[in-house]
């Protein structure tokens, strides 16, 4: 099992260990409404190290990454995050991504962890079959330690260790400077909702920048979070996962991602099935379910409209903010409408819910 | 972690409290603890017969969903309505508030089958 830098400073904290992807990760530390109310309320920090890190330099790399992408990267700036996806010639989704634009002749995307080397084999194939000279791609993975620091606590909390304009830094825009008193990626992103930050930095240096955000957060109420409140958190925001909403059998127009897929640029792997799942009619919708009812829908409970099936839920739990079940579901178009009323089947039983539009709280 | 000497335990990590042909049933304080935060939980209907070995009820934490087994035969005689709204009672008071259902035994001496707590605690420590 891989091993993020920080894997002692969880053990210490008595987190709850899992296999995640391959990846031993803390799951939980105080308990997973604890953190999540923690992160909504005050602050939360996150080892994120096992995400993937791959740069991308050279005199094409814009060509390339517009070929590879989704989203029209022409239109970030240097300093700028874009959320995009890969995909396959038949409209699947390989990962999801976030890219970072340097210069115009560097950027980097941060990939899903367990999708790193599928992702970077998929990078090298698109890149040989584009036959685009000076591009280079280095997976830089294992250089990268990833910390999140998220919550509406985090500015003050990363101010007492950085000199850095944070005030003007803003939401998907980053900055190279000083924390701690080392030189790292602050990014204004995060897969929370909340304001906060993610920070790239060397991997060594991971143990020593944790404690010191945990020594400054404590009088700001900052916890350790681990991977069970990662998802609840994302799941009232609507945010898709890869492996869950995303997949190599779900297109990005089917998964609530249209607003990232830009039809309109010049080619990119994919756009063809895209354009013609678009003119044809996007045969399943993902859409927010809350339950009316009480229950918590689960990741592969059927969805019913009236007698018929009509579709799945892809993400689902007791939402720790509203105390009450939501879910994430891939059901047909007739079933997709807000204000629809849904039945999910939970142990033979079928639950009353009704699609919303994610994210389920503001 | 505590386990009281009073009760009796099963292997699915549930307690059972024997009062004559009555048995209070509830998951261990180690179960609780393994489960995490509970946020849900499903209990059969007064007067529904359950019989040992055979699921009765469900409790869900926010991650994970688990059956409840019936550690003896009998019927429901009365389940905890406090757990409906309030499920985390089960973390906070496994033993005593977070009790589940009371059991009116077909056979009051099934009971002498299942552990006692040095036995439980031996198992747990296997387990984990």
């Amino acid at each position: 099992m891989q091993k993020t830098p920080l894997n002692q400073i969880h053990r210490d904290l008595g987190a709850r260990m899992v296999d995640f992807g391959g990846w031993d990760m803390p799951v939980q530390y105080a308990g997973v409404i604890e953190e999540h109310l923690a992160v909504r309320q005050a602050a939360g920090l996150f080892d994120v190290s096992h995400m993937g890190e791959v740069e991308v330099t050279g005199s094409n790399a814009l060509a390339y990454i517009q070929l590879l992408t989704v989203n029209d990267a022409a239109k970030l700036v240097n300093g700028q995050v874009q959320y995009s996806a890969f995909c396959y010639p038949e409209g699947g989704i390989v990962d999801d991504v976030t890219l970072y634009r340097f210069s115009d002749t560097r950027f980097m995307f941060c990939v899903n962890a367990a999708n790193t080397d599928k992702d970077f084999a998929w990078m090298q194939q698109v890149l040989a079959d584009s036959s685009l000279p000076d591009v280079s791609l280095v997976n830089r993975s294992e250089e990268f330690a990833q910390i999140a620091l998220q919550g509406p606590g985090s500015e003050k909390i990363l101010a007492c260790l950085t000199d850095m304009p944070l005030a003007q830094l803003a939401y998907y825009h980053f900055s190279e400077g000083e924390v701690g008193g080392l030189q790292m990626i602050v990014s204004r992103t995060g897969y929370t909702g909340e304001d906060g930050f993610e920070l790239y930095l060397p991997a060594a240096a991971a143990v020593d920048i944790w404690q010191k955000l945990m020594n400054a957060g404590r009088p700001y109420g900052l916890q350790p979070i681990g991977l069970g409140a990662r998802d609840t958190l994302r799941l009232e925001k609507g945010y898709a996962l890869y492996g869950h909403e995303l997949s190599r059998e779900i297109s990005p127009l089917e998964a609530g991602l249209a607003w990232i897929t830009k039809l309109d640029k010049n080619d990119f792997v994919g756009k063809a099935a895209l354009v013609s799942q678009k003119t044809n009619g996007v045969p399943r919708r993902r859409v927010g379910l809350n339950m009316l009812e009480r229950g918590i829908p689960r990741e592969g409970y059927p969805v019913f409209l009236g007698d018929n099936a009509v579709g799945v839920v892809t993400s689902g739990t007791m939402s720790p903010s509203l105390k009450r079940g939501i879910a994430l579901a891939l059901v047909a178009p007739e079933a997709a409408a807000v204000d629809t009323e849904l039945e999910i089947v939970v142990r033979n039983r079928r639950i009353k819910a009704k699609v919303v539009r994610p994210p389920f709280i503001a | 972690m505590e386990f009281p000497e009073e009760l009796k335990y099963t292997e699915e990590h549930e307690w059972v409290m024997v009062e004559e042909d009555l048995a209070v049933v509830g998951i261990t304080d180690f179960a609780q603890d393994a489960l995490g935060d509970v946020v849900f939980v499903e209990l059969p209907e007064v007067g529904a017969s359950v019989e040992a070995g055979k699921a009765f009820g469900v409790v869900e934490s926010v991650k994970a969903v688990s059956d409840v087994y019936a550690p003896l035969t009998g019927t429901i005689e009365e389940i905890n309505d406090d757990l409906i709204d309030a499920p985390e009672i089960i973390n906070t008071s496994p033993y005593e508030d977070g009790w589940m259902v009371k059991i009116r035994m077909a056979a009051a001496s099934d009971a002498d089958a299942l552990m006692d707590a040095e036995e439980y605690q031996a198992l747990i420590a296997e387990e984990s």
